[in-house]
């Protein structure tokens, strides 16, 4: 693999692998010392022309962690302010030869088109409404270390899909790992043809719930009622908010983050036993940890004495 | 003085004396379809003789014809050539001789430029510049509203006298049921047919392509297919109300189809024009998120290209047009949202329907040359005929060449051919436009002079 820039078009083979390198690094987490030295040496740069906490500061650890040499670029303050185009700020970055650069765009296809313009590994961290793949990973990688496989597990994605990059990978990456996926929201926010395109189910109110094994809420942002999406946030919580009522005590909850409270998921579920999100909050460090150990370390990129054996982490110290 | 024939006009140029020895002529319209030889003589069509039975004329050129297709050469209602104002796109010498390695005798350039052709004074000066740059007959479309602004009136009877063909806001739909009735009012004192391009604003909103499954995974914003069909109602109804013509660009829907099919057995005085893009492509292309496939209207789905194939064939759908739209490449170098909507589609439009349609047997070769000839005709411009007397408005075309587009370059100024790299069959190799040579494709040259 030399790019991650979508969950459309991986194999199961190829998620699994990164989920075995991700348990790898997990164990790495748990040390004294945090840091391998695998990366030294090499350069990765962090391009968003978005705002972001979480995906932002976890790849940024996970570079740091894995010994890189690593430039953040936001675009406010950048000559991407000054109207640079994409092209060329690809071109002048890509002269400090940077082995991966991790993009997050408000553009469908940024991260594709990057790929096209550099020899550096490209990691797709958001396309605009397009995908997130490294979001459904560590979800992914969550729920499989909490259930052993998602293999036959049915899964509601609760919320604004139109909008969101999150369910878009997520459906894919819940359905090529054996998940029966179905999405849930108001009418206005699930996108037309979506159930024929990829296979899941779509529901319109909350009768079938119940069935769940996990329930994943997206956020709900705010500029979607001036846009006559839905009336009110009232009437959304109303009809979609994930509360103690609703979340049976059997039932997983997810979110991507960052949660509405009061919004999507009524306060007393979020901090609740059932809750995954703290979870995959620190799943996201190690999955990005694994994600840039795959494509930059990988075997067809590297000769396989460079790098430690797939299952086996990096020793600290150890030259890389 | 330049040759001005109704409102199109060609640069001064040699009159074509030619012998095409040995080749098929094919003619729906006059009904010849048989292997003779055609005899040009300045820049007439002098004779059509038994294969080899031509008579040699002094000074001519002698093309060996065996195994090509001689055609009336095609009429585009519907190209952006950028003039005035985006001269680093296209222009109209560019233009003009992308629509003669096309095949091309005549071409309608649109009026959404910078500024717009909504005066007679900006008419006046694109038509001066055609006069001197224009290789292939040029005619102009004038603006309805006033910068486009959907809002007022431009002077449609001066401009009319001036020589506008037609009239359209192409690019942009009129937004105001109003303004459209006033300008179909308008229409009995100034003549002229309005082009209308059928879009409501509101459904479209931000959307960059086909509302369907393609963009429910890709997360693109949708532009659904009643966003069109509901204008062209509107629009078709309004017509009828007014007892006024109009022609509808582009259809890209099976809504819409079925909207004009109906309209015309309503009497409503309609034509209707479809792409060669959107007849043999679908939104499955933009899968790959390239910013070639973008265009307004977009890619839709097989189901709409089915319809607008089956009403191509039943004469629903009038013409082939090919709404060419170059750009620069840093219009298109950019994500797919932020994009330039707009293909290029002179240079290939024969050869994709040839290939897609033709070959597998979809549509006869006679409809495809009828509907490619006859886009002149909702502006009153007669379709070309190969018939003793008429002007040389012919196309030499070798049907079982195989080329791959792009590979040579494009007369285009621009490159965004959303067939760029595929291997298409059928290939033109000479084009008579208005009684001159207006192009010679080079490897055929050669090969002529042999």
């Amino acid at each position: 693999m030399k790019h991650l820039l979508a969950i459309e078009g991986l194999s199961r083979e190829q998620v699994e692998r990164i989920l075995d390198r991700t348990e790898s690094f997990a164990e790495v987490g748990r040390r004294d010392i945090k840091k391998v030295p695998t990366l030294r040496g090499r350069t990765i740069v962090n391009l968003f022309y978005e705002a972001s906490t979480r995906t932002s500061s976890s790849f940024e650890l996970a570079a740091k962690r894995l010994s890189a040499d690593l430039i953040s670029i936001k675009s406010a303050g950048s000559a991407v302010d000054k109207g640079e185009s994409l092209k060329d700020t690809i071109a002048t970055l890509s002269a400090y030869d940077p082995a991966a650069i991790v993009i997050r765009s408000p553009q469908a296809g940024a991260a594709g088109l990057v790929a096209g313009w550099t020899d550096a590994s490209v990691i797709n961290a958001g396309d605009g409404m397009h995908e997130h793949p490294s979001q459904a990973l560590l979800d992914v990688f969550t729920l499989r270390r909490r259930l052993g496989s998602l293999e036959g597990i049915k899964i509601w994605i609760v919320g604004d899909v139109t909008h969101s990059r999150v369910a878009r990978s997520c459906l894919l990456a819940f359905g090529l790992m054996g998940a029966e996926v179905t999405l849930c929201g108001p009418p206005t926010l699930i996108p037309r043809g979506i159930a024929e395109a990829t296979g899941v189910t779509v529901a319109y109110d909350f009768d079938g719930l119940g069935e769940a094994d996990v329930v994943y809420a997206l956020r709900m942002q705010n500029e979607r009622m001036s846009e006559s999406f839905v009336p009110s946030l009232r009437e959304y919580a109303a009809c979609y908010q994930i509360d103690s009522r609703r979340l049976g005590p059997r039932q997983l909850l997810m979110h991507p983050g960052p949660v509405n409270r009061g919004v999507e998921l009524a306060p007393e579920v979020i901090d609740s036993p059932q809750s995954l999100i703290t979870a995959q909050v620190e799943s996201g460090l190690v999955v990005r940890m694994a994600i840039l150990y795959e494509l930059l370390t990988g075997t067809d990129r590297a000769k396989p004495e460079r790098g430690p054996a797939p299952a086996e982490p990096p020793r600290i110290g150890q030259p890389a | 003085m330049a040759k001005q024939t109704t409102q199109l006009i060609q640069r001064d140029g040699e009159p074509a004396d030619l012998v095409i020895g040995g080749a098929r002529l094919l003619d729906p319209r006059t009904g010849i379809d048989e292997v003779r030889d055609l005899v040009v003589r300045d820049g007439a069509i002098a004779e059509l003789a038994g294969p080899g039975a031509a008579p040699a004329v002094e000074g001519a050129e002698i093309v060996d014809g065996e195994g090509l297709l001689v055609l009336p050469a095609f009429v585009d209602p519907h190209v952006h050539f950028r003039v005035p104002g985006q001269e680093h796109k296209e222009d109209l010498e560019t233009g003009t001789r992308a629509a003669a390695a096309g095949g091309y005798c005549a071409v309608i350039a649109m009026a959404n430029t910078e500024p717009p052709i909504d005066s007679a004074a900006v008419l006046g000066s694109v038509r001066e510049r055609a006069e001197r740059e224009a290789s292939v007959p040029l005619g102009f479309i004038a603006n309805v509203t006033q910068g486009m602004a959907g809002s007022e009136l431009t002077e449609m009877a001066e401009m009319r006298e001036s020589g506008a063909i037609g009239f359209s806001d192409d690019g942009l739909p009129i937004r105001s049921a109003r303004v459209l009735r006033r300008a179909l009012q308008y229409q009995r004192l100034a003549g002229g047919v309005i082009a209308l391009h059928a879009e409501d604003p509101e459904l479209s909103g931000a959307g960059v392509m086909h509302e369907g499954e393609v963009s429910a995974v890709l997360g693109l914003e949708g532009i659904p297919a009643v966003s069109e069909s509901t204008m062209i109602a509107r629009d078709c109804s309004l017509a009828q109300y007014e007892q006024a013509t109009v022609h509808v660009q582009h259809l890209s829907a099976r809504a819409s189809v079925e909207e004009i099919a109906g309209a015309k057995a309503a009497g409503v005085q309609v034509t209707c024009e479809a792409s060669p893009h959107h007849l043999t492509l679908t939104d499955e292309a933009v899968r790959s998120l390239d910013s070639r496939f973008k265009m307004n209207p977009p890619l839709r789905s097989e189901d709409d290209r089915q319809a607008l194939i089956e009403g191509l064939r039943d004469g629903t759908i009038d013409c082939v047009a090919t709404d060419h739209a170059p750009h620069a490449p840093e219009d298109k170098e950019v994500p797919f949202a932020q994009a330039a909507m707009g293909v290029t589609g002179l240079e290939t439009a024969f050869a994709a329907l040839h290939t897609e349609l033709v070959g597998p047997g979809v549509l006869p070769l006679e409809t495809l040359v009828e509907r490619m000839t006859a886009g002149g005709e909702p502006f009153g411009i007669p379709a070309p005929r190969i018939e003793v007397g008429a002007p040389a408005n012919l196309v030499l075309i070798d049907p079982a060449l195989e080329w791959v587009v792009g590979e040579g370059g494009y007369e285009s100024r621009a490159h965004n051919s959303c067939f760029d790299g595929r291997t298409l069959t059928g290939r033109v190799l000479m084009t008579v436009a208005g009684g001159q040579v207006a192009f010679r494709q080079r490897s055929f040259a050669i090969g002529a002079a042999a």
